[in-house]
């Protein structure tokens, strides 16, 4: 079993919903990045998402771009990236790591090598959100038969005809897009993401997790009362980069945790 | 050669939108049905007369289309060697050749209903182009600009809200052409309901790079008929100056089966094609990768990071290039070259003293390619090059390079 499926079990167990954390790796320095990193599951983390810093961010919004730019100025790489993975896993061999980010660092690298130094890092499943179903033989399936799940997103927009086509080759959960939008911007709309969760529920038994413009502890319960959790990043990455100090990050995220475990 | 395994290079895309590996979709989720919905759409609109009456309509009355074939005899004389044709889509309606696919895709727009038009722009032709198109037809018109292209292309600036478009000046990464698309994009996935983007190059996720390379098209197909009415034959050499390329695969693309004639295309090598990377010249000095939804050659670092172009040309200040373009150097049926700023600068001049034309900068860097190869070439050797712009956008930045003094006109 995966660490992830692990993870979705265990919860299910203590009848929990799962709360999902994005940082960006390299942000605001290596060093700092890592040291939240590795307070996440303490603070009640279910899930890291890892962001790769990538020039170009299409699908983000500003905190997430200058998260990204702050990082690669720092000298960030993807085999950087990969050694927080790696140095994580040598006190944590059960919290699943989601790499998210974009295609051309990964194509860079070659998708065979990348998946290899993935898989040996411990990384669990990749969000790359710039290939869509149609594009799945470039890494979707090489990753799947890497032992990598690879967690595609569904938006407002994947309406029902082409669900089936999202869902094929996801694995690990699926991520719902609460908007039509980049991420950190709009706020999000629980009552709207309620009907549109129940209608990818229907055809999948995957978790569907929702992210996009949850920024408050009542956000968070509010979007995990209506399905198998939340995620929350340009909110945590805010703070980062304002400058807080750690503990103060991992003190709002145990907020941001509670908020969506109390439903 | 590797071309003569093709019976015809006409035939891209595949269904993928691919043009071997070049090309594809990678674009988000939110995105995806979009583009699916305008990749059916085209294909409809492709194969029915009454969208291409009204665009010859328009193109004839509108634009002023075809535009001339110009023999240019005193330059011909001036480097003694081959004849020289210059292609004038300098005089099109709005000094460029970007209304040609600013009008077929606003003519979509309309057809699929859609009220609120985004685009990018860098040097501000294309964003003019689409402002002006979208004025005529009364549409609410957005266009995301490099801060830096703002402050150095204040003229364009002002004849797009003349226009009654809204000019957003892109600070996100570094302000420049790259980032102008980032958040064209990010609009478009933010508004998706009642927005058409309409992308300038042939660049992008299929179906723009086989679209816009349709609708430019008729630079070539006009070349083509015009040269045969000219000379009674077809050119030996063709050349255009390629930035994304849309202006050059509009010229090269009809000409694609004539395997006798040559084709060259003219990246913007900035200040020299080397490991320091000030230029432009993704196919020369790049390799490939994934951006702004196809894979294509890029400039980016060893690590997957996209890196800035540099020219002095606004217009070719791009770090990739056409998936197609990729695909016809990578086969070998097209050649691809570059010129330095200073060597552009050079044609510029001499194209203007000359022949009494006033050249954009992107053009003027294929003509500094002419320059190169005409004086070696037999006197029966016929070159059509594409005068894709005038440069009454670039004096002020020419003035500059030149040490001349505008004064309070600037």
């Amino acid at each position: 079993m995966s660490r992830i499926d692990a993870k979705f079990a265990e919860l299910r167990a203590a009848g929990k919903k799962a709360f999902v954390a994005y940082v960006m790796a390299g942000d605001t320095d290596y060093d700092t990045g890592f040291e939240v990193m590795q307070g996440l599951p303490a603070a009640g983390v279910d899930i890291i998402e890892l962001g790769m810093p990538f020039t170009d961010p299409m699908a983000d919004g500003s905190t997430i771009q200058l998260a990204g730019q702050r990082a690669l100025e720092g000298g960030m790489t993807l085999e950087m990236t990969l050694q927080y993975a790696r140095d994580f896993r040598k006190s944590d061999d059960t919290t699943p790591i989601v790499m998210m980010g974009y295609y051309n660092p990964i194509y860079s690298r070659g998708v065979d090598a990348f998946l290899t130094d993935a898989k040996e890092a411990g990384i669990d499943g990749l969000i790359v959100v710039d290939l869509p179903p149609e594009e799945d033989d470039e890494l979707c399936i090489p990753a799947q038969a890497a032992g990598i799940n690879f967690i595609r997103l569904a938006t407002p927009t994947t309406d029902d005809k082409r669900l089936p086509t999202v869902l094929q080759n996801t694995s690990g959960f699926v991520y719902y897009v609460s908007m039509t939008g980049i991420t950190g911007t709009a706020d999000v709309q629980s009552d709207e993401v309620a009907p549109e969760v129940a209608r990818i529920k229907a055809a999948t038994n995957l978790p569907v997790i929702v992210g996009f413009g949850i920024k408050t502890p009542a956000d968070a319960k509010a979007v995990a009362s209506v399905s198998d959790g939340a995620v929350v990043g340009s909110a945590i990455v805010a703070k980062i980069g304002a400058g807080e100090p750690v503990p103060d990050v991992l003190g709002f995220v145990g907020e941001l945790a509670d908020g969506a475990h109390s439903d | 050669m590797a071309q003569d395994l093709f019976n015809s290079f006409m035939t891209g895309p595949d269904e993928k939108g691919r043009f071997g590996d070049f090309g594809g979709r990678f674009v988000s989720e939110t995105l995806m049905p979009l583009i699916l919905e305008l990749e059916a759409q085209y294909e409809k609109a492709k194969t029915d007369d009454s969208f291409w009456a009204e665009m010859h309509d328009l193109w004839t009355h509108y634009v002023g289309r075809p535009s001339p074939l110009y023999y240019a005899e005193r330059l011909t004389e001036h480097l003694g060697g081959a004849k020289i044709y210059l292609k004038r889509d300098e005089l099109n309606h709005t000094g460029a050749h970007k209304i040609n696919n600013v009008l077929g895709q606003i003519i979509l727009a309309r057809r699929m209903g859609k009220t609120r038009i985004i685009a990018e722009t860098g040097a501000g032709q294309h964003g003019v182009a689409t402002a002006t198109v979208c004025a005529k037809f009364g549409l609410k018109c957005i266009v995301y600009m490099g801060a830096h292209d703002v402050e150095r292309q204040a003229p364009n600036v002002f004849r797009m809200r003349l226009l009654g478009t809204e000019v957003v000046p892109v600070t996100s990464g570094r302000g420049t052409l790259k980032d102008a698309m980032n958040d064209a994009l990010r609009d478009w996935v933010t508004n998706v309901r009642d927005t058409f983007y309409c992308i300038g190059t042939v660049a992008g996720p299929h179906p723009y790079p086989a679209m816009v390379r349709d609708f430019q098209s008729i630079i070539g197909k006009e070349a083509k008929e015009q040269m045969m009415a000219a000379e009674d034959r077809l050119p030996d050499t063709i050349i255009a100056a390629i930035g994304g390329g849309s202006n050059a695969m509009g010229l090269f693309y009809p000409f694609l089966d004539d395997k006798d004639v040559g084709i060259i295309g003219v990246e913007a090598g900035g200040k020299g094609v080397n490991e320091k990377m000030e230029h432009c010249a993704s196919l020369t000095g790049g390799r490939p990768g994934v951006l702004h939804g196809n894979r294509t050659y890029l400039l980016q670092d060893d690590d997957g990071q996209i890196l800035e172009g540099f020219s002095i040309s606004a217009g070719l200040d791009y770090p990739g290039i056409g998936p197609e373009h990729a695909w016809l150097h990578d086969i070998g049926r097209a050649q691809y070259v570059s010129i330095t700023d200073v060597e552009a600068l050079e044609a510029f001049q001499l194209c203007c003293q000359q022949e009494g034309i006033i050249p954009a900068l992107e053009p003027s860097h294929a003509l500094a390619h002419v320059m190169k190869i005409a004086p070696d070439l037999p006197k029966d050797h016929i070159i059509c090059m594409n005068m894709c712009g005038r440069g009454d956008k670039d004096i002020f930045t020419v003035a500059r390079a030149l040490d001349f003094d505008m004064g309070e006109f600037e």
